[in-house]
């Protein structure tokens, strides 16, 4: 996906002027920030929970490199093969070096984000190979013009009802559905010839387990095992180095969190755990099983203060509870990860000087690191990313000579007085009768929405003296 | 008990009154009063716009400011959470001075955190009435745990008639500088707050930062309403609201 990160402030403008979708993204609150709230009452310790994942997914990342070996040894035990992508292109070269060698005309997708990331269906498409998308909000973004999500789990949140009933008509040249049930079963219809005749599936990892060489896959609609289980001949994982969970063990504390923060479901409808390809007493399964284990960026994490970001399971907590994305959705953000964890991720990722803007787009309130099921101090890293860009001065200059002038001022007690003092004054006087200004030199930003109250005219420091001069007067 | 106030900059420049219900609040609860004069900001819109350099001259500016008293009293969350909180990050590579910084982070309180949970009193100098909602500021609420005692307060007054607006701990969309650097999704976001403040059918909404209160403030103003007040809460229970 071509980075847009750049472009974060003109482009949460166009989200905010859109009515439809300001009314779409209703649904974040209403729908996932209820529901997970619900949810984490029905486990007895939940905070308690939250504090063990956080062990067990420091355990895996602090001796990644003995994981990754153990889970390879034991994957390749089994029959699957493992391979490694230092980057984007090496990723997607290795999955259309696999597809050509199987002779791979179709590929069926399971939903992942690591495919957006490296882009997995442009390079499958420019080799020859059809990719199709089964995750049913994957499947509209694809028919609707390879369309990106702007969510990690709910890809086409920012999409209502009637515009993807027109869409399917459109694209299925079908008669136009008014009905959930309909539209579902249409794509199921158009889904299942694309299951019967794909010659390979791909998906991502909500986890791998070392100790069994297995992946760990939840679904709601159970395409995951369309892909994987059905017709194809080819299963290929595609994931992160980080994904990787010691043990079985690790995988039941992470699934007890991971559904409840994401849905607020207590369980995902469907949770497959796919050891190897099929064996010969087996009735089902692929012929050949691959992984596909991508760093692009991540190694450079484990080690720094960002570790803590390789943490993330992917449940998208973050930003169904994050102020900044519920008003803006995840295409204003400009790349695959969206939300706080995506303004970490984007930076780290696709370099700090071409996601400018995403470390401040948030107001540090805090609500993402508190529903974080593995407590990633997010606005901790995000204020980390700003030291950051300070250091390597790639802020605006005029933000470095506000700063500057205002920490002199600051640490001179009585210079900063003085400037409180005439501060306090002048946008009293330009408050008028009405007490509140309606432009503000410098402060358009502010008074573009809103007026700032007019300050009351004294300082404190001012008034105190006077009031203690009183009393001992008195 | 000798009690310095941290004024915080927005109260000492814009809302002054504030700073004065303040003392009038802790002296009648037989506090012995002190506001340390050569006393200026936290340092938190350094510290936010990743200039730690600059925070940290500040920060050991108040170190050296508040480190004689018995307790240090500051009537914002947010403000109070770049002290206790942040000031500990700040000083990781610097042992002495993270030692004081969690000295002084044991003495200094968030003001209603204070009132009830040190000074744990049972009546104020007040007999405000009306019909008010709460605004939960951000960094008081996840960083410092004030969530009841501000309401434990309002109880005390007869009065006042409480309904909780829906979201009462959802950000304003304040965030110090992003509500200038991102006006407009700042604006978005306060005007939520606001819809849900009105939602409520109360006369005013109070609470405990300042950064909220000219955020609301200034949103309801300019959406014409004259009507809601905003008011902090030491104004509230000092009587001078």
């Amino acid at each position: 996906m071509r980075t847009q990160s750049m472009h974060f402030k003109a482009r949460a403008g166009q989200k905010l002027a859109d009515a439809r979708l300001q009314n779409n993204l209703k649904k974040l609150s209403e729908k996932f920030v209820t529901a997970r709230a619900a949810a984490i009452t029905e486990i007895s310790d939940f905070e308690g929970t939250r504090s063990a994942a956080v062990e067990r997914r420091n355990r895996a990342l602090e001796q990644l490199d003995l994981w990754l070996e153990t889970f390879e040894r034991n994957a390749r035990a089994r029959g699957a093969h493992v391979l490694y992508a230092g980057t984007h292109e090496e990723a997607t070269r290795l999955i259309v070096d696999i597809a050509k060698k199987h002779n791979v005309r179709k590929v069926t997708k399971s939903k992942s984000m690591v495919s957006e990331e490296v882009q997995l269906n442009t390079a499958l498409s420019a080799a020859g190979v059809q990719p199709i998308e089964t995750d049913l909000g994957e499947y509209i973004l694809q028919i609707n013009d390879n369309e990106p999500p702007s969510h990690i789990i709910a890809p086409v949140i920012h999409k209502d009802k009637e515009e993807i009933s027109a869409l399917f008509a459109r694209a299925h040249a079908t008669e136009r559905k008014t009905e959930i049930t309909q539209l579902t079963r249409e794509a199921r219809e158009v889904l299942r010839g694309h299951f019967l005749s794909a010659d390979m599936g791909v998906t991502g990892a909500n986890f791998l387990i070392a100790e069994t060489g297995s992946v760990a896959i939840v679904t709601n609609e159970g395409n995951e095992g369309m892909c994987t289980i059905m017709p194809p001949k080819v299963h290929v994982v595609l994931t992160g180095i980080e994904k990787v969970l010691p043990t079985l063990e690790d995988l039941a504390t992470l699934m007890r969190l991971l559904p409840r923060s994401a849905t607020g479901q207590p369980i995902s409808n469907y949770l497959s755990i796919l050891t190897g390809p099929r064996r010969d007493d087996e009735p089902d399964g692929p012929e050949h099983m691959y992984y596909v284990l991508v760093d692009a960026g991540r190694t450079g994490l484990l080690g720094s203060e960002f570790q803590e970001m390789l943490r993330c399971i992917r449940c998208g907590a973050c930003m169904n509870h994050c102020p900044v994305y519920q008003k803006i959705g995840g295409h204003a953000y400009g790349w695959v990860y969206p939300g706080p964890m995506g303004s970490v991720l984007t930076p780290s990722y696709v370099g700090l000087e071409n996601a400018l803007d995403l470390p401040h787009a948030a107001t540090l309130c805090g609500q993402c690191s508190v529903v974080c099921p593995v407590k990633i101090p997010l606005p901790d890293l995000l204020r980390k990313l700003r030291e950051k860009q300070w250091e390597r001065h790639l802020r605006p200059w005029y933000e470095r000579v506000a700063v500057g002038v205002w920490a002199f001022a600051a640490t001179r007690p009585a210079i900063y007085a003085l400037g409180a003092r005439v501060a306090a004054r002048a946008l009293n006087w330009m408050g008028g009768s009405a007490g509140r200004i309606r432009h503000l030199p410098l402060g358009g930003g502010w008074t573009a929405t809103r007026d700032f109250p007019a300050p009351s005219g004294r300082t404190f420091r001012d008034l105190y003296r006077e009031r203690r001069s009183g009393q001992r007067a008195a | 008990m000798r009690v310095a106030l941290f004024v915080t900059c927005l109260v000492d420049a814009v809302r002054p009154e504030i700073g004065l219900s303040v003392v009038k609040l802790l002296e009648a609860s037989g506090c012995e009063v002190v506001v340390p004069e050569s006393q200026t900001c936290c340092g938190q819109p350094a510290y936010n716009s990743g200039d730690s350099a600059a925070a940290r001259v500040l920060a050991e500016k108040v170190l050296r400011e508040f480190d004689s008293f018995d307790y240090v009293v500051i009537p914002s969350g947010s403000c109070g959470g770049q002290i206790k909180v942040h000031y500990l990050e700040l000083f990781r590579d610097h042992p002495d001075l993270k030692s004081r910084a969690e000295r002084l982070a044991g003495r200094m309180f968030e003001l209603t955190d204070f009132l009830v949970n040190v000074l744990k009193i049972s009546s104020v100098p007040s007999e405000f009435a009306g019909h008010i909602t709460y605004h939960d500021s951000c960094c008081g609420l996840r960083e410092l745990g004030v969530k009841r005692q501000p309401r434990a307060l309002l109880d005390l007054l007869p009065g006042v008639r409480i309904t909780e607006m829906s979201g009462c701990e959802q950000c304003c969309g304040f965030g110090g500088t992003f509500s200038i650097k991102f006006g407009d999704i700042s604006g978005a976001i306060v005007d939520e707050k606001c819809r849900n403040v009105n939602a409520t059918g109360a006369d005013a909404v109070v609470l405990g930062d300042l950064g909220c209160m000219l955020n609301i403030e200034g949103r309801l103003r300019r959406t014409g309403d004259m009507r809601t007040r905003v008011l902090h809460i030491a104004q509230v229970l000092a009587g001078d609201a």
